[in-house]
């Protein structure tokens, strides 16, 4: 029982992750068709811009700085991007994909240049660093953080969608862009705004990874990245409540298919993806291809 | 200089064939020559450590042409290219580690389990398309490295690779004195790749291809099947990248994860991208530069020059990943051609 309550909670933490990174790229591909390979990199630089906030910074101040600190990051990042790489290959969807990759290889690089290939430590404040019992299950503090954070992101982002004008632009922006330009809405505002956002979700992510894993390596961001792909195609894309839900499906299988046996669970969950792309024969959007 | 322009243009020299047998030729002839070239190469052109920077070099560049073959020939981008390299770099080490085998039996069927599962995952894969297909083959490239990485360390030797065994390298092959033979072994490959996708290129089939990269809509209209040409050539590029898997694995004297790893599938569309994708030279000369320029890179800024600058500097200069991938975003925006498209005015995008 208490097994099953630690690997719910450690499934649920990184699912929380994974939303995190998700919930940007899928928005980002559902307005603008653009499956950001960059993702990864604001991931990587939230995580270690918030690592060295939080370390020169003590106790909790420090922590909240750096998680502050690791979202400016990732928004600044991404609006940046946006702006100078995605913008001026509007029409030109194939080389907007490989600008993200080349971004993505890059950043990394630039991160383990300024940083070093070591991973760095990040230490936890007190209250942080210790473990909360429920019903007998002794369950790190950090799973409950990454969650509420998660969970706070979740509710947010279903508010600024469903009740904001802004949001009203992006979500008929992911069902019929043509048709909101020829509406006269500026949907390259809508563009930017989504990216930043996406950004400031993955630096959030990149930060809160440092915590989970206690520690920053320049690899973070695409080891998230792969899975966090996982999530928005099981989940649809520019669907926040679907990646949501397909965040905590791949957060669950993976951590009990990894109890189960050793490496079973990442195993497993690519093997979802390949299963449920070629099985359900549609797009990456959940329509009939 | 105007004999010489118009030899070029139409004397014996105009035809392809001929001219792409005298860049091999020359390939052929470099660990003969001694000459040294300050600031590109440590040592003579025959020094052992040249010809296996060398080396390396040509095996990307024949990875990076069985790449292009799919993604700018065919229009067809993959994520999971560098799972053929891992099959037939570990499939060989293994048989030869583990069941006993001899080099070349192990190499032989290596290629046989590559061709066969480049005919049962492209068959699975082709049936999305666009990123659909990038998304299934970077799957089955994850769940590829994740078995080299943690499947079974006891094979495959977990992260660290797996040695090959050194009694099974034949005596040719191995020590430092032979390295011109590797050479030429990596050399011949590239021969092989070039060979092959330039004839595939030029045939019907071929054609198709690069139809299917413009309009795969039209191409259905005139009565063709896209599912098999596309299948076609997966499955050539496929056993391409296996056999430069064995020539690499002959190279560093084992196997090793990072061939696996989607970063170096990635590095391989960089090439393609670097010299210009679906060109006659592009794709080769793209894996001759990202090969050279990974290696030396570190090299270079090791060097006094880079060593005076500021910190600041001297960080992202030492990370040849940082400069390629800058250089690729670069590339997309200000020559979307590719090297060759750019430097290289009379090198049409290939039409026969």
């Amino acid at each position: 029982m208490t097994t099953v309550l630690l690997l719910t909670a450690t499934g649920l933490g990184v699912a929380a992750l994974y939303f995190l990174v998700a919930s940007g790229l899928t928005l980002i591909f559902g307005l603008m068709d653009v499956l950001n390979f960059a993702h990864g990199a604001f991931v990587g630089l939230g995580g270690y811009v918030g690592w060295t906030v939080a370390d020169r910074l003590p106790g909790s101040p420090g922590l909240v700085l750096g998680l502050l600190a690791g979202v400016a990051a990732g928004a600044a990042t991404a609006a940046v991007t946006e702006l100078a790489v995605i913008r001026p290959l509007y029409g030109r969807p194939l080389d907007q994909v490989l600008a993200t990759v080349g971004l993505g290889l890059a950043i990394p690089a630039l991160l383990q240049a300024v940083w070093g290939a070591d991973a760095r430590t990040w230490t936890l404040p007190g209250w942080l660093a210790g473990t909360v019992g429920l019903f007998g299950a002794r369950i790190p503090s950090v799973r409950f953080l990454l969650i509420g954070l998660a969970m706070a992101l979740l509710l947010g982002l279903r508010l600024l969608l469903g009740r904001t004008r802004a949001g009203l632009v992006v979500r008929a922006g992911v069902e019929d862009r043509e048709m909101v330009t020829a509406l006269g809405i500026d949907v390259r505002r809508a563009n930017l705004a989504v990216f930043a956002l996406g950004g400031a979700a993955a630096g959030l992510g990149g930060a809160l990874f440092g915590l989970y894993q206690g520690s920053v390596s320049p690899g973070d961001g695409t080891s998230l990245l792969v899975y966090a792909f996982v999530v928005v195609v099981l989940g649809g894309a520019g669907s926040i409540t679907g990646t949501a839900l397909a965040a905590v499906a791949v957060g669950l299988v993976q951590q009990y298919a990894d109890y189960a046996s050793a490496s079973l669970g990442d195993e497993s969950v690519v093997i979802l993806l390949a299963a449920v792309l070629l099985l359900r024969r549609r797009n990456l959007r959940g329509r009939p291809a | 200089m105007n004999t010489l322009t118009s030899t070029w243009r139409r004397g014996p020299l105009a035809s392809r064939w001929v001219r792409a047998g005298l860049v091999f030729a020359v390939l052929y002839a470099l660990p003969y020559s001694t000459l040294r070239i300050p600031g590109v190469f440590d040592g003579p052109l025959d020094a052992p450590g040249v010809l296996q920077l060398l080396a390396v070099c040509l095996v990307f560049a024949g990875l990076a042409m069985s790449y292009d073959l799919l993604f700018g020939h065919t229009g067809v981008m993959s994520f999971g290219h560098g799972m053929f390299v891992t099959g037939g770099m570990y499939a060989t080490t293994i048989l030869v580690d583990h069941a006993g085998f001899g080099l070349w039996t192990s190499a032989a069927i290596g290629l046989a389990v590559a061709l066969a599962a480049a005919v049962v995952l492209g068959a699975v894969a082709l049936r999305v398309e666009g990123i659909g297909f990038a998304m299934v083959t970077l799957a089955f490239g994850q769940a590829v490295a994740i078995l080299v990485v943690s499947g079974s360390p006891q094979l495959t030797g977990g992260e660290q690779g797996e040695t090959l065994d050194a009694g099974a390298v034949p005596a040719v092959l191995s020590g430092v004195r032979n390295t011109a033979n590797l050479y030429w072994i990596a050399l011949a490959y590239l021969a092989v790749c070039a060979l092959v996708v330039w004839g595939l290129a030029a045939s019907m089939p071929g054609r198709v291809m690069r139809a299917l990269r413009e309009n795969e809509r039209r191409v259905e209209v005139l009565g063709l099947n896209p599912y098999l040409f596309k299948l076609l050539a997966f499955v050539v590029a496929g056993v391409l990248a296996a056999g430069g898997g064995v020539v690499y694995l002959l190279l560093l004297g084992g196997a090793t994860p990072t061939v696996s790893d989607s970063n170096f599938t990635l590095s391989l569309l960089v090439m393609a991208v670097l010299g210009g994708t679906g060109r006659r030279w592009g794709a080769m000369i793209g894996g001759v530069l990202y090969g050279y320029a990974g290696q030396s890179l570190t090299r270079v800024s090791g060097s006094s020059a880079v060593a005076g600058l500021p910190g600041v500097l001297r960080g992202p200069l030492e990370q040849p990943l940082f400069l390629l991938g800058a250089a690729f975003v670069l590339v997309v925006f200000f020559a979307p051609g590719g090297l060759t498209g750019r430097f290289g005015g009379r090198m049409r995008r290939e039409e026969a």
